[in-house]
């Protein structure tokens, strides 16, 4: 089931300090609803198991990502899959772009996945909506982040 | 009319039991010591299985034993077969994959087993199942049938090239095309007979028991025809059938769905072997969204060729039918085993027909009530009303004017079928009556005047009922006089217990409540076809008037005895009663049956007991028939459709039990208009199950159903001494033409010609505001 989400947040810091952060494992698992193990991988990539809930599947995945397509600072390409076993899976990338801005970092993201299995039959109606309020969720608490670490200074 | 016999509304005598929650289904068995089984499905719609680790999730608490398709292959699983078998399009027998239990190394659908996991819990058993890893390699699949012969599609099977399985014509095509070349007019029609899930409402259910003792299988479950069960389960375990005693009780909805042998009964059964304990299985509601046989998917284009008093030339239809990843039993046989019935109710001089059976990664396509024969009715009734609208004809008056007489029957209609009888133009003046068909321009005004759009269709339904001739079943008379009835016919809702009372209460004079049914149980008698096709009423009544009459015959003799007069001075009376003719010497059908079982009082040689088995055969099909028409009125902004009427004029020959007839005639027809309204089965582009709950997938609610009307119009079969034809299936055969019709006649006014199943609020506004609405100087009117 494809399935499509774009959006945008503006951070409280600058693009290089964002684009730290987007890179910092430790960052990414404080931030990542569900996240219970994140690491680095060689490459650059990273390793995950997420819990998630979507309707009334919920399962725990375990996920690969890597990152290409690298221009620091103004963005990476995420491609990766997550196993959820008997739930399903997902697989796609993101595209995500970091613009400098007066009052910040302007972050855009362009997700385009696939997901399947139980997740798709029952909880297709719901992903739009669950997905939504994760990404929600994740940016809320990167700004807490990035402004309890490097304050507005840092703009 | 006898108290209690053929022709009387008896209550339902099951009903005490199922609706006081006292039904024996197969999930209340829970046998001691029994584990309980879950099986992990594919999660994609094809892929490669490079290798599955069950290590860890062996480890979990509980669990018995984990079995993938490697132990299938080392055990020697089979697949079932399909039984029926066409030409492929090398006119060689048709490519027929068995209908795999596991997957092997491929998975071909969404749903498709991958593993067994057999635990002391449910919930253990599905703890273990989260941890199973597949390494699955997914590969571009299709699962939608109007792109399965695409160039360049997936191939399911390799030996399939363009996923053609089957290519068959029926008829004459040379008559065909001669009849098009004269013709004053041609009519022609597209469209698509949606998927549907069967949706029971008792699941899929099976426990079996291994005896190493005895080295046989006791298989209890919600099936519908345990003997072929038995037969194709053999098959797939590597054993003669007589290792397996298959045993159904009380099944909550068949439908046809139940007659397909699944993988699980295999599956359940070969766990318990392995683990040495009782194993039960049922399915979840979303696993059978997943794994049921889904039913019907067709896409269907059909021409009707008229002259210039439109009488009908010809008819010519070509078709796909989808059939999923592997055939099922009866896969091949819903597109083409019930085609016959394209010839209509009509003197149609000329068939040809063109059907391709294809292969889609989904899960296999299985009968659903009339198992193609809603298929055939909508490619004839559809094209008949566009005719009509093409010839601005009122579409009742076309259909009567091409009408088989009565007179005519028998008939041979030349291309499949010879119907046996019915009196078609008596069937379509009555429903036209109930439904005041000539008011309806009136009621169309009224709706436009309220800016509603409505419209009215009328489908004439004919189908084969009791395809299927042969049936065992035998009567015993115990010492009190009691009778129980047993046959292979299983009763999955549709009264089938009242129905076998109440013939042996015609035919043996005594009171339904002295007669017992037996559950459909392979130990108990050795042949059975089960319930199908509407043949259960057809069938039983031929076989239990003759069980009948041969226990009557042996009573006469066994009374003779007793009353010490010659068999052939015997009569059997009401009340049950052998009497001696010109005397007043007699003796009850118990104090017979008595005496029949005390050997020390018959002569030498003389058989005791009071019981007779045997099989019978019918001289041949028959051919309910009806007369359907439905009305609707649509709501153009908001696109919500109302089924504002319904009536049927149905011919079932002669009804043993009225009441269970309209039942079955009601049940019939809301699920033709439940597809109609809203059941859909969809699968995206990537072979996944977009409506795999109730939230998706829109069953129909006793709101959206209108009331029914219902009248007679029997005429009785010349196939069976008792006239009778078979109700199970007319009611959906008629509803999906009929509710297609009326919804095309609602729309037509806008000029939309085509309008596909299902009648959703959201495609139907969309197909009106494409239509540009309605019109405002129509709205007025």
């Amino acid at each position: 089931m494809a399935f499509k989400m774009d959006g945008e947040s503006v951070l409280p810091a600058g693009r290089e300090t964002v684009w730290a952060n987007l890179n910092d494992p430790e960052t990414l698992k404080a931030c990542i609803p569900g996240c219970q193990e994140l690491e680095q991988k060689e490459n650059g990539g990273f390793s995950a198991v997420v819990k998630v809930k979507i309707g009334p599947v919920s399962a725990t995945f375990k996920g690969s990502v890597d990152l290409t397509d690298l221009d620091p600072p103004s963005g990476y390409r995420i491609v990766g899959q997550g196993e959820g076993g008997a739930a399903g899976f997902a697989r796609g990338g993101a595209t995500v772009g970091l613009i400098e801005q007066e009052d910040g970092t302007l972050l855009r993201y362009d997700v385009d996945a696939v997901i399947g299995g139980r997740l798709a039959q029952l909880g297709g109606r719901l992903v739009n909506g669950v997905a939504k309020k994760l990404a929600d969720e994740f940016f809320a608490k990167f700004a807490q982040l990035i402004e309890e670490r490097h304050g507005t200074a840092s703009v | 009319m006898r108290e209690f016999g053929i022709g009387q509304s008896l209550p339902r005598t099951e009903d005490l039991r199922l609706v006081r929650g006292t039904g024996r289904y197969t999930d209340d068995i829970a046998p001691a010591g029994s584990a309980r089984m879950y099986v992990l499905r594919s999660q994609h719609a094809f892929a490669r299985i490079g290798g599955i680790a069950i290590d860890a999730a062996l480890e979990v608490p509980g669990v018995l034993a984990i079995l993938t398709g490697a132990d299938a292959t080392a055990d020697g699983l089979g697949g079932f077969t399909s039984m029926v078998r066409r030409t492929g399009p090398d006119g060689q027998p048709n490519f027929e994959p068995p209908f795999a239990v596991i997957a092997r190394d491929v998975t071909r659908y969404v749903g498709e087993p991958v593993a067994v996991i057999v635990a002391e819990t449910l919930n253990a058993a599905k703890d273990a199942a989260e941890l199973i890893e597949v390494d699955y390699e997914a590969q571009p699949c299709v699962a939608d049938l109007a792109l399965a012969d695409a160039p360049g599609a997936p191939l399911v099977w390799e030996q399939c090239p363009g996923n053609l399985c089957v290519l068959t014509e029926v008829g004459d095509k040379s008559a065909t095309d001669d009849a098009f070349a004269r013709a004053a007019h041609v009519a022609q029609v597209d469209f698509r007979i949606s998927r549907v899930a069967v949706s029971t409402m008792e699941p899929r259910t099976a426990v079996a028991e291994w005896s190493e003792a005895d080295q046989r299988f006791t298989l209890h479950a919600s099936i519908q025809n345990p003997h072929m069960s038995r037969e194709q389960l053999a098959g797939v375990l590597g054993l003669p059938s007589h290792r397996i005693r298959a045993v159904a009780l009380d099944v909550g909805g068949g439908f046809g769905l139940k007659g397909v042998p699944h993988p699980e009964l295999a599956l359940v059964m070969w766990a318990a072997r392995r683990v040495g304990r009782p194993v039960r299985w049922t399915s979840e509601r979303s696993e059978g969204f997943l794994a049921d046989c889904h039913a019907r998917d067709q896409i269907v284009h059909a021409e009707l060729a008229l002259d210039e008093e439109a009488r009908f030339l010809g008819l010519r239809v070509r078709v796909k039918a989808n059939f999923g990843a592997y055939l099922s039993l009866a896969g091949v046989h819903c597109a083409l085993g019930n085609i016959g019935g394209l010839s209509g109710v009509y003197v149609l001089p000329a068939i040809h027909g063109e059907i391709r059976g294809l292969f889609t990664h989904t899960v296999p396509i299985g009968p659903y009530r009339g198992a193609g024969r809603p298929e055939a009715s909508m490619m004839i009734e559809r094209v008949i009303d566009v005719a009509a609208r093409d010839l601005g004809m009122d579409p009742a008056e076309l259909r009567r004017r091409n009408l088989i007489p009565a007179d005519r029957m028998p008939y041979d209609t030349g291309f499949v079928f010879t119907y046996d009888s019915g009196d078609f133009p008596a069937s379509q003046a009555k429903v036209q009556e109930i439904s005041d068909w000539n008011g309806f321009e009136r009621r169309r005004a009224g709706a436009w005047a309220r800016g509603r759009l409505r419209g009215i269709g009328m489908a004439h339904v004919i189908e084969i009922a009791a395809g299927q001739l042969d049936e065992m079943g035998a009567i015993e008379v115990d010492t009190s006089g009691a009778i129980a009835v047993t046959t292979g016919m299983q009763n999955h809702g549709q009264g089938h217990e009242t129905m076998y009372r109440q013939l042996i209460a015609e035919f043996m004079h005594v009171p339904p409540d002295k007669v017992s049914v037996r559950d459909c149980d392979t130990d108990q008698i050795p042949y059975g076809f089960g319930t199908g096709g509407s043949r259960s009423a057809v069938v039983a009544g031929f076989l239990l008037e003759t069980l009948a009459s041969k226990v009557i015959a042996k009573g006469k003799q066994v009374a003779a005895i007793m009353l010490e007069v010659e068999p052939d001075q015997i009569d059997y009376r009401e009340g049950a009663v052998f009497a001696a003719r010109d005397s007043n010497r007699s003796a009850t059908l118990a104090e017979v049956a008595r005496f029949a079982h005390q050997p020390m009082h018959l002569p030498p040689g003389f058989e005791g007991g009071l019981s007779h088995r045997q099989m019978t055969r019918l001289a041949g099909p028959t051919f309910p028939n009806g007369c359907h028409v439905c009305e609707v009125e649509i709501d153009p902004e908001t696109g919500h459709l109302d089924f504002v009427g319904y009536w049927v004029s149905e011919d079932v020959g002669k009804a043993i039990n009225p009441m269970i007839v309209k039942g079955q005639v009601h049940g019939g027809v809301v699920q033709g208009l439940g597809q109609a309204l809203g059941e859909y089965i969809h699968y995206d582009e990537e072979g996944q199950l977009a409506t795999g709950s109730f939230m998706d997938y829109q069953m129909p609610r006793a709101l959206d159903m209108p009331a029914i009307g219902i009248v007679s119009s029997d005429t009785p079969s010349r196939n069976n001494p008792l006239g009778i034809k078979g109700c199970g299936e007319g009611g959906t055969v008629g509803a999906l033409p009929a509710a297609m019709n009326a919804i095309a006649d609602a729309l037509g006014p806008l000029g939309i010609t085509n309008f596909d199943m299902p009648a959703t609020p959201q495609r139907l506004w969309r197909a009106i505001r494409d239509a540009g609405g309605m019109p405002h100087a129509m709205a007025a009117e």
